[in-house]
């Protein structure tokens, strides 16, 4: 037992997995690639082995996505024994479900609930964990483990039921599911903890690197095709890294020469910025992402 | 390093988003956009005082009514400690929110207004602290600043506070905290303001604080699911994956398995790679035995000297959190970890008014935030031990199979 506080929390994410299993006929975990939902799938791999994990993958690509983490997740999952499965936003706008946002700061972000949506009702999905934590954000706080959603993936929190002693009520109605978060009382120190302390691999972006960058609004984004350049953006080259993995066009970089997990664990406690902070999509208003999980958003 | 789980509760305007502010501003713990939050807010509102509040209400409806409506959880650490706060509102219509933040919780803060002292809700939020037996109970009187800091309003209130306690069990450990949120006054930081006070701040209280007694409880283990393998590395495995509800369990001892009764010993507890000795509460383990009986899910294993009673009847405590009323003889299901099944409240015995701590015997339903006492007919028996004796083998929840909620909140007497 290395790490007390690490070890109890272990406890409880390997209970509520167990949980999802046991309480729903066919659950996925939503898998980005990202720091979350590696420690995630790799608590999933405690929670049942010497049995395989009894559920499928389902990675939303937004098509804006990393090529480092695109290739990570194809790596990491091949070495799991998963099931991976990907539904792409792309699809959805050359069919006209959803419109691709317009102007300099154009993201996809917000239109992969469509997608998200699509394939909970494509696959009959009846619960969907997600790698989320209460101490990102004001609304996630609200957060319950179980979070039950209706046909239109609305998360209305007057009807959040209660969760008292852990006592987890998985019943749902037909067509409804329900969104489970095992990683909801780890914060993002306890997280890049538990990657130290297990081991865990992770996409290369998040580890010091040069890259070419756009300089907007103060922040550094990853130079790409996906992002509209203007006039005012500063095109430049720096050694950075990033704190947390989201789209290319929506997340910022820090400068930073951390290249060890040790080094950015350190790094992250002593700049008291909190992650989020380089989620820009996040920064639209302050409850950016209340209403998009009204609307469905994990 | 060791977690706190804590649960505030306070009225409205209580100043309780104000004071987990503060203790997170004077611990040094808010981030940069926090504290550039709180800047904007303060400038925003033209406020002379630092707005601590704006950290904690996280959904929009809150915001526009300046109250907090359901429990939000706030993490911070320092260098010796880990906590986690569960943030519940004050207000009547939310006791379930409060009994939910409580329930997951081994340390209660309760505030008190200076100006106001004691409230039907303070009352309401120490009742329930007690109904949940959380060893820890700190009294915040909060805004001293508001009556200028005065040792005589704060001794009356001190007075009133210990008369109730007395009043319930007089074996009640607590402390009691001139504070001020807006000042800063005795949370982290010693007050100037109030040397009269020689007692420590609520940051120092925070940090002492022991975990619940522990009493010797029997081992009880919940199933939640069988693992069955063949392959070249486990040759037939067959392993009970689940958690340890209470006590604990060690390699070579016999369990009996509910409610079968039947018998066998642990060959092996697993957690992933590990093979280990032992398993402790809390831990979420996979246990193997010598013989195959019959376990599912929803099985509980003990061990043979202590056998919980195969009660067919259970006399509870419910906290009714549903908007729709129950009635006699309804029918719910009753869960308990992976034990599920159809139970019937038989009788409702009193309904408890929490705050002038009399039973109400006329009740025909049970509604919305009340806490009363039930006998609940069961279909098949459910192994739970009394609360007072083993707090997590001594509790379930009631869902309503027609809407799936869940009603209610069952502590078992």
């Amino acid at each position: 037992m290395r790490n007390k506080h690490l070890y109890d929390l272990e406890n409880e994410s390997i209970y509520i997995l167990r949980e999802v299993a046991a309480q729903f006929k066919n659950p996925a975990l939503l898998f980005s690639g990202g720091k979350d939902s590696i420690v995630m799938a790799h608590l999933a791999k405690k929670a049942f082995y010497p049995t395989k994990i009894p559920f499928p993958f389902l990675h939303i690509d937004t098509g804006h996505n990393f090529p480092e983490t695109i290739k990570f997740r194809d790596y990491y999952l091949n070495k799991l024994d998963a099931n991976l499965i990907v539904r792409y936003v792309q699809d959805a706008i050359d069919n006209n479900k959803v419109q691709e946002e317009t102007g300099k700061y154009a993201s996809r972000n917000a239109l992969q609930t469509v997608s998200l949506l699509d394939a909970i009702e494509e696959f009959a999905f009846d619960a969907c964990l997600g790698g989320a934590r209460r101490d990102e954000e004001k609304s996630r706080a609200k957060e319950r483990i179980f979070s039950v959603r209706d046909d239109f993936g609305q998360w209305d929190y007057k009807k959040q039921r209660p969760e008292p002693f852990m006592q987890l009520n998985g019943k749902i109605q037909f067509g409804e599911n329900v969104r489970a978060f095992p990683i909801s009382n780890w914060t993002e120190e306890d997280i890049w903890s538990y990657i130290l302390q297990e081991n865990l691999e992770l996409p290369s972006i998040y580890f010091s690197h040069k890259r070419k960058l756009v300089e907007r609004d103060g922040a550094y984004l990853a130079y790409s095709d996906h992002l509209n350049i203007v006039e005012s953006d500063k095109i430049l080259e720096k050694v950075i890294r990033f704190r947390t993995v989201g789209d290319m066009t929506c997340t910022a970089a820090f400068v930073s020469e951390a290249d060890t997990v040790e080094k950015i664990l350190h790094e992250n406690v002593a700049s008291k910025h909190s992650e989020r902070g380089a989620r820009i999509d996040d920064k639209r208003s302050e409850s950016a992402l209340e209403e998009r999980k009204k609307g469905g958003y994990f | 390093m060791e977690i706190v789980r804590i649960s505030t509760a306070g009225s409205v305007d209580d100043g309780k988003s104000t004071l987990i502010g503060r203790l997170l501003y004077d611990n040094n713990a808010l981030t940069k956009e926090q504290e550039e939050l709180v800047i904007k807010k303060t400038k925003e509102k033209g406020l002379a005082d630092l707005d601590l509040s704006v950290i904690t209400d996280g959904l929009i409806a809150e915001r526009e009514q300046g109250i907090t409506i359901d429990v939000a959880n706030i993490y911070f650490s320092t260098s010796t400690r880990k906590f986690i706060i569960a943030d519940s509102p004050g207000h009547i219509e939310y006791t379930r929110n409060m009994v939910t933040g409580a329930s997951n919780s081994n340390l209660s803060i309760i505030l008190v207004d200076a100006r106001k002292g004691l409230l039907e809700q303070s009352h309401r939020h120490f009742y329930i602290s007690q109904l949940l037996e959380l060893d820890n109970v700190i009294f915040c009187v909060n805004k001293m600043d508001l009556v200028d800091y005065s040792e005589d309003q704060f001794i009356s209130i001190a007075i009133e506070i210990k008369a109730m306690v007395a009043n319930f069990n007089p074996d009640i450990e607590f402390s009691i905290v001139p504070i001020s949120s807006l000042k800063g006054d005795n949370v982290v930081v010693s007050s100037n303001n109030m040397g009269w006070y020689k007692g420590k701040t609520l940051n120092q209280l925070l940090h002492e604080s022991k975990e619940n007694k522990l009493k010797e409880v029997p081992f009880r283990y919940d199933v939640q699911q069988v693992f069955h393998v063949q392959n070249e590395q486990f040759v037939d495995y067959r392993g009970y994956a689940g958690k340890v509800i209470s006590g604990a369990i060690k390699v070579g001892e016999t369990i009996v398995s509910l409610p079968s009764l039947k018998q066998s010993k642990v060959t092996e507890i697993r957690r992933y790679k590990d093979i280990l000795e032992k398993a402790e509460a809390g831990d979420s383990v996979t246990i193997s035995l010598a013989d195959e009986i019959d376990i599912s899910r929803g099985s509980l294993l003990v061990k043979e000297n202590a056998i919980p009673e195969p009660k067919n009847e259970l006399i509870s405590t419910l906290v009714w959190m549903d908007d729709k009323p129950a009635l006699l003889n309804a029918k719910y299901l009753l869960k308990s970890g992976a034990r599920q099944f159809p139970v019937k409240i038989n009788e409702i015995n009193f309904t408890i008014d929490p705050i002038k701590l009399v039973e109400l015997n006329d009740s025909e339903s049970i509604k919305l935030n009340d806490i009363c006492s039930v006998k609940l007919r069961l279909s098949q028996p459910a192994f739970l031990d009394s609360f007072k004796e083993n707090r997590h083998n001594g509790v379930f929840i009631l869902i309503d199979e027609q809407s799936n909620n869940t009603v209610a909140l069952g502590i078992v007497k």
